[in-house]
């Protein structure tokens, strides 16, 4: 039995040692997605880091492109690379690129700009049901790619073609760019909208791993519906000088000192 | 199964009737392709492979940018999409989808739309993308397919299906006339000399390549030998063909309907300008928003008929050095 935890505090700690190393890149959102990718990667989805490219391979969007130290992190211990090469992160002569490219192994999708990663994963779930391949998409999903339009095309598409293989998973930490998530473009209630868009909707702690879990058994049930995971999260998660604190949100240069006390604070 | 047929010179047929037709008959022979359509199957000439082959059809909705970004997703599983609909939507709309989910990855997707330059005609300014060929062959890893009638694009279809990697191909709404042999064949890069001649060099895209062949004729009736190139491939461009054309004609006068700035006029000057400078006119829209009318209207109104390529050429020929 792999424990998640324990998987998820890996993936932080790593995480933060690429924003360190690469002194830039964001460390609050890649910090609250970290327990979901630790779910999906190491309990959820079916990969062969052997054989990245394998055909009947799960496939993971991470729209959120900006929180992909955690994504390298989860690829890394996952085996499709050493784990010491992500300290490699946003360098000029190093595969792992400021935001997704598939040319990194494991990495299904570019991102980085929101409002693309949904409407990519619909494209594979679509097409996991054209080749008869039935693999199953996951979407992660930030709050910003929420305000983006084409987010709600992809919404409305994925519901009209009834794609039970495809999940979205909300890393709701309500923190956007430049201020709170009410307080720039206010999205709530999504429940409601997204059943109206023909989605089964979930809402988890997204730090509660037994609800992602649950959640995401709930969501391989469903035959014709697409879900919608709603998993509350807290920016920064695991390093308390970060948590809900909006200055994290953007590329950060950590000190000595504050390494220091991230990677403490993750081992305790 | 369809039969591949081709046209007659001198026939007149819209080249998206011609896609329609090409499409139809490639998917009763090959199982790597899916249409995709944003609600606009009867504009861009697909309908009859709608009606067809219902279930190789992804219907999008009025919703471009979606279906763009979905076609990178879809693409990854091995089937090509063919994404369709008019170039102000599958190219503006959704020119940064394009841009990131399918040609920063690789990804194998075509993208064919119709609705370009003032061969839209009435729909007028909103309709007529006179920008795409700027757009897309600024973006890395595109190809930029311009076939010049019917029989053309009959044979561009199976080559842009083979042809690995991201491709965006200009379909013609108004019928257009039939000056391909389907002997010439197609290949991707490749530019078709279709008239000899040393004086200058006509190189010319899409309906520009019949207004061109006239307006050569009209030359050759005072004296001049105008060569002209049918350059159905603007990226990657035919260097060899336009490095003899400015070496053997000294003279190069560029043909497009599309704006003036930035599109195969400016590729074929970013080219010679820096290897064989050659005195050059660039022909296409100046600089302006199309308008309602006719596609012969427009063209008059907005100097793209033989008779403008015929002045244009004189005036270039006055630039052009005397031989050593």
């Amino acid at each position: 039995m792999i424990d998640l935890h324990n998987c998820a505090r890996k993936i932080r700690k790593l995480a933060i040692e690429a924003i360190y190393h690469a002194r830039s890149g964001h460390p609050g959102g890649s910090l609250s997605v970290a327990d979901i990718l630790a779910v999906l990667y190491f309990r959820e989805m079916q990969v062969d880091p052997a054989n990245p490219f394998w055909p009947e391979r799960d496939r993971l969007v991470l729209a959120k492109g900006h929180a992909c130290p955690a994504l390298y992190a989860a690829l890394a211990l996952k085996g499709f690379f050493p784990p010491k090469e992500t300290i490699g992160l946003r360098k000029i002569d190093h595969f792992l690129e400021g935001h997704p490219d598939v040319r990194i192994p494991g990495v299904d999708a570019p991102s980085g700009s929101l409002g693309m990663g949904l409407s990519q994963g619909l494209g594979m779930a679509l097409g996991s049901r054209y080749t008869g391949r039935n693999f199953r998409t996951y979407v992660i999903l930030g709050d910003g790619d929420m305000q983006e339009g084409s987010t709600w095309e992809a919404f409305m598409a994925a519901g009209h073609h009834k794609v039970g293989s495809l999940t979205a998973i909300l890393d709701s930490n309500g923190l956007q760019g430049e201020d709170t998530v009410a307080n720039q473009m206010n999205f709530s209630p999504l429940a409601p909208k997204l059943s109206c868009f023909g989605w089964q909707v979930l809402e988890v702690d997204g730090h509660d791993m037994g609800q992602l879990c649950s959640a995401l058994d709930s969501a391989r049930e469903s035959a014709d519906k697409p879900s919608f995971i709603l998993a509350h999260t807290t920016k920064g998660k695991g390093v308390p000088f970060m948590e809900n604190q909006q200055i994290w949100h953007g590329s950060s240069t950590l000190t000595d000192e504050q390494l220091h006390q991230s990677l403490h604070a993750l081992e305790a | 199964m369809s039969e591949l047929s081709y046209w007659n010179l001198g026939e007149s047929i819209s080249l998206r009737d011609a896609f329609g037709r090409g499409l139809t008959h490639l998917a009763g022979k090959r199982d790597d392709f899916v249409l995709f359509d944003a609600d606009v199957a009867g504009g861009t000439g697909a309908k009859p492979f709608v009606n067809a082959f219902p279930e190789k059809t992804i219907q999008f909705g009025i919703a471009e940018q979606n279906m763009v970004a979905a076609a990178a997703g879809f693409a990854d599983t091995g089937i090509i999409p063919v994404v369709t609909t008019f170039a102000a939507f599958g190219v503006m709309r959704a020119h940064e989808q394009f841009r990131t989910a399918i040609a920063y990855a690789e990804r194998n997707v075509k993208l064919c739309c119709s609705h370009l330059g003032l061969d839209v005609g009435p729909d007028g300014a909103t309709a007529q993308m006179l920008e795409d060929l700027a757009t897309m062959r600024a973006i890395p890893n595109v190809t930029v397919v311009v076939p010049a009638d019917a029989n053309q694009l009959m044979q561009a279809l199976p080559a842009i299906l083979d042809h690995k990697g991201p491709v965006y191909m200009r379909i013609g709404r108004s019928p257009a006339p039939i000056i391909t042999e389907p002997a010439a064949g197609f290949a991707i890069g490749k530019a078709y000399r279709i008239k000899e001649g040393n004086d200058l060099t006509l190189v010319a895209t899409g309906v520009m390549v019949a207004r061109a062949l006239e307006a050569a004729e009209r030359l050759q009736q005072e004296g001049i030998t105008a060569r002209v190139i049918n350059l159905a491939t603007i990226k990657p461009l035919d260097r060899n063909e336009l490095f003899a054309a400015a070496r053997e004609t000294g003279a190069i006068l560029t043909a497009e309907d599309h704006n003036m700035l930035g599109g195969m006029g400016s590729a074929v000057a970013e080219l010679l300008c820096q290897t064989i400078p050659v005195p050059m006119k660039i022909v296409g829209v100046q600089d302006q928003f199309g308008k309602s009318g006719e596609p012969e209207e427009l063209a008059e109104r907005f100097g793209l008929t033989a008779r403008h390529l015929t002045s244009a050429a004189k005036e270039l020929l006055k630039h052009k050095k005397s031989p050593q």
